[in-house]
C-alpha cells in the first residue's frame, strides 16, 4: 500500500489509558481542559472512561476521583467536533454500563477482550451495533496470539457486529515485524469495509514506529495520547505521531502545534511522575506484561520489599493477562515469603 | 445401603457432566436421567456409558418419564435464558430444582453460609450463584461475621479451557448474579464481581481474590481466625480449596487470595470452577435428600407453589 495518500483517524487515550498513570484520579477540570484542547486541535475521537473501562471502579483497579457518568457528562457537552468513546471490558463492565454511556452521548463503544477470548464480547458488541454506535472490537495483549489466531478472533468480533477491530499491544512488547504480521493477517481476514486499528505502548520506545508499521499494513485508526499519558511508559505520544505522519504525508487532520501545546501546557504539568521508560516499565515491554500493572508493582515493592522488576518478571512467567491486578500483590507476597521477608 | 433420592441432570455440558460423576458417589442421591440437546455431546455419551437414561430432546424428552422413574430432584446446568422455563415445568410437577445457572429465580445457596437456613424454608428452587460466588462468598461471610463490611469485591480467574460456551455467553449474568449474592449472602452492603478468563498453557488453576472494605479498622486476629475456619469448612466438600495468601490488611481493606483445585472428575484438576459449583450443588441436594428421606420435606406436597 502507499502510505503517502493515507488518512488516519487518531484516537486520543489520555483520558482513559492516561487514567492508569494518574491512578484514576484525573479531576473534572483537567478532563475538560484536555478534551477541549484536543477538540480544538482537530482530534476527532477522544476516549473518556476509567482506565479499566466502564465499571472499572474497584479495589482491584482503583477507585476513580469521579464516576464514569460524571466524567462523560463533564466532557461530552463541550465538544465542538470531537466524538467521545468509551471502553468496556466484559467481565468487568456489563451491557448496563454500555446503555448508560450511550444515553450520555457516547458514540463509539470499544469492547475489549484478551486476544484469544473474543467470544465473551458477543452480547456487548451486538448491543453496541443495535444501538447504532460505532462499534469496535479491541483484542488486548495481541502479542500472546499468533497472527492466524488473532485473525480468527477478529473475524468473530466482526461477525458479532464490530465495524472496526484493533490489534492492541497492551504490554508494549511487539516489534515492528510483529505488528506487520498481525495487522496484515487481520486485514486479510476481515471485510474491506471493516476498519483496523492499532493501540501501542511505549515500553520499548517502539510505539510510534509500530503505529506507522500498522498504517503501512492497512490500519486506519491509531490510538495515541497527548504527551503519551497512559499505562506503563505511556501510549504512543500523539503529538510525535502527528509530526511523523506530517513528514510522511499521512493525513490526520490534527494541528501539530495545538496538539503539542495540549501535551506540554496541560498534560505534562499534571503528571504524578515523569512518564519515561524506567527499568520497571521497560521490563513490562521486555517480559510482555500488561502495562497497567506498573504502579501496582511499584506499590507492592514498597509494601513487601520485593523489587517491582522482579514482580513484573514473575507475572510474565505466570502468563497473567489484563485485569489480573489481584495477582500482583499475591505474587509479591509469595516472593517475599520465599525470601524470608515475611513469615510463611 | 439405604434409600436414594432419584435425580435428573439437565444440561450435558461441562458442569452437568462433572456433577453426574459426583452424584454417582453419593450415598443419598442417584443420577437417573441426563438431558441434552446434542446427541453427539460428550456428556450424553458418557451418561449412556454410565448407565443413565438419556434424551437429546431437551427437557421435553424428560417430562413424560418423571413420575414412572420417581424423579424428585432436578439439577439445571443449562443457561440463565432457558432456566425459567425448565424450572416452571419441573416445580409444577413436584420436583425440587437445584439451579446451577446464573438465572437466580430461587434463593441463593452457598452451603457453608446458608444451606441450613434454606432447609426450613420449603422452597422448590434454590440457586447455586456462580463458581466465583461459591469460591468467595464463604470468605466474605466470614469477614462479615467479625465486623460490618461496607463493600465486598471478588475477582475470579478461570482457565480458558474450563470456560464453556454458556459461561462465555452469560458473562454479564455472572457479574450481576455474583454481585447480588455478595450482598445477600456474603453480608457486604455493596458487592462487585469481576471475572477473567486466562488462556495460558498449561491451564492455570482457578484463582479467586476477595477484597473487603470494613466500616471500622479491621480486627486482624479475629478476621484471620474466621477466614481460616471457613476455608476448612469449604475444604470438607472441595478438598482442593486453599488459602494461598492473606488475609492482608491495609487500612480498612482486607484481601484474601484463594486457589481452587478440582478433583479432576470430568475436566482436569485446573478446573476448580467446575468442582466448586458441582460439589456445592451436590452437597445442597444431599441435605435436601436427607430431609426428604427423613420425612421432614416433601416437594410433591408443594407442587405448583411459586418458588
Amino acid at each position: 500500500m502507499n502510505a503517502t495518500t493515507r488518512k488516519v483517524t487518531v484516537h486520543d487515550m489520555s483520558l482513559r489509558d492516561g487514567m492508569h498513570a494518574k491512578r484514576h484520579r484525573i479531576t473534572l477540570d483537567e478532563m475538560r481542559a484536555i478534551a477541549c484542547g484536543l477538540d480544538v486541535a482537530g482530534v476527532r475521537l477522544i476516549e473518556v472512561t476509567h482506565g479499566d473501562g466502564l465499571g472499572g471502579a474497584s479495589v482491584n483497579y482503583g477507585f476513580p476521583a469521579f464516576s464514569d457518568e460524571e466524567y462523560l457528562s463533564a466532557v461530552i457537552p463541550l465538544m465542538r467536533q470531537a466524538k467521545v468513546s468509551a471502553l468496556l471490558i466484559p467481565g468487568i463492565g456489563t451491557v448496563d454500563h454500555l446503555r448508560m454511556a450511550h444515553g450520555l452521548g457516547v458514540g463509539t463503544i470499544r469492547v475489549a477482550t484478551h486476544c484469544t477470548e473474543a467470544d465473551v464480547s458477543e452480547q456487548h458488541i451486538g448491543l453496541g451495533r443495535r444501538l447504532g454506535m460505532d462499534t469496535v472490537g479491541f483484542l488486548m495483549m495481541a502479542h500472546m496470539a499468533s497472527p492466524e489466531q488473532l485473525a480468527e478472533q477478529a473475524r468473530l468480533m466482526e461477525s458479532y457486529g464490530a465495524n472496526c477491530v484493533y490489534v492492541t499491544d497492551s504490554a508494549g512488547f511487539m516489534l515492528p515485524e510483529d505488528v506487520r504480521a498481525r495487522i496484515t493477517a487481520v486485514r486479510e481476514a476481515l471485510r474491506c469495509d471493516t476498519e483496523i486499528g492499532f493501540h501501542g505502548h511505549h515500553n520499548l520506545s517502539l510505539s510510534v514506529i509500530n503505529s506507522i508499521a500498522a498504517v503501512e499494513c492497512g490500519a486506519n485508526r491509531i490510538d495515541a495520547a497527548a504527551a503519551g499519558l497512559g499505562a506503563g511508559a505511556g501510549n504512543t505520544p500523539l503529538e510525535v505521531f502527528v509530526a511523523v505522519c506530517n513528514r510522511m504525508g499521512i493525513e490526520t487532520g490534527i494541528d501539530l502545534f495545538k496538539a503539542q501545546d495540549v501535551a506540554e501546557d496541560i498534560v505534562v504539568p499534571m503528571m504524578d511522575r515523569p512518564l519515561r521508560v524506567d527499568r520497571d516499565a521497560l521490563t513490562l515491554g521486555y517480559a510482555g506484561v500488561y502495562s497497567s500493572f506498573l504502579l501496582f508493582a511499584k506499590r507492592a515493592e514498597q509494601k513487601y520489599g520485593v523489587p517491582a522488576r522482579e514482580i513484573v518478571m514473575e507475572l510474565g512467567r505466570r502468563r497473567m493477562v489484563g485485569g489480573q491486578e489481584d495477582m500482583i500483590e499475591d505474587a509479591a507476597i509469595t516472593l517475599a515469603k520465599a525470601r524470608g521477608l515475611m513469615p510463611v | 445401603m439405604g434409600r436414594k433420592i432419584r435425580c435428573a441432570l439437565i444440561g450435558s455440558g461441562n458442569i452437568g457432566t462433572d456433577l453426574m460423576m459426583k452424584l454417582r458417589r453419593s450415598t443419598v442421591l442417584e443420577p437417573v436421567w441426563m438431558v441434552g440437546v446434542d446427541p453427539l455431546s460428550d456428556g450424553l455419551q458418557r451418561a449412556r456409558e454410565m448407565g443413565l437414561k438419556t434424551t437429546d430432546q431437551g427437557i421435553a424428552g424428560l417430562l413424560p418419564h418423571l413420575r414412572d422413574d420417581d424423579i424428585q430432584i432436578a439439577f439445571d446446568a443449562t443457561s440463565a435464558y432457558v432456566h425459567r422455563e425448565n424450572s416452571d415445568a419441573l416445580t409444577a410437577r413436584g420436583l425440587l430444582v437445584i439451579d446451577l445457572t446464573p438465572a437466580a429465580i430461587g434463593p441463593f445457596c452457598v452451603p457453608p453460609v446458608n444451606l441450613r437456613a434454606q432447609l426450613g424454608r420449603q422452597v422448590m428452587n434454590v440457586n447455586m450463584v456462580t463458581c466465583g460466588g461459591q469460591a468467595t462468598i464463604p470468605v466474605i461471610a466470614a469477614i462479615a461475621s467479625v465486623q460490618p463490611v461496607a463493600y465486598g469485591e471478588i475477582v475470579a480467574t478461570i482457565s480458558s479451557k474450563s470456560a464453556g460456551p454458556g459461561t462465555r455467553k452469560n458473562i454479564d449474568e455472572f457479574t450481576r448474579t455474583t454481585s447480588a449474592a455478595i450482598e445477600q449472602i456474603g453480608g457486604a452492603r455493596k458487592g462487585k464481581a469481576i471475572i477473567i478468563i486466562n488462556p495460558a498453557e498449561p491451564p492455570l488453576i482457578m484463582r479467586d481474590t476477595v477484597h473487603c472494605l470494613t466500616d471500622s479498622a479491621p480486627d486482624a486476629a479475629a478476621i484471620t481466625a474466621a477466614v481460616q475456619a471457613m476455608v476448612s469448612e469449604v475444604r470438607q466438600y472441595v478438598p482442593g480449596y486453599k488459602l494461598v495468601n492473606g488475609p492482608v490488611f491495609d487500612d480498612r481493606r482486607v484481601s484474601v487470595f484463594l486457589e481452587v483445585e478440582g478433583l479432576g472428575d470430568y475436566l482436569p484438576r485446573y478446573s476448580g470452577n467446575l468442582d466448586i459449583m458441582t460439589a456445592a450443588a451436590a452437597r445442597t441436594a444431599e441435605m435436601f435428600a436427607e430431609e426428604i428421606i427423613a420425612g421432614r420435606f416433601d416437594p410433591r406436597s408443594l407442587q405448583g407453589v411459586a418458588p
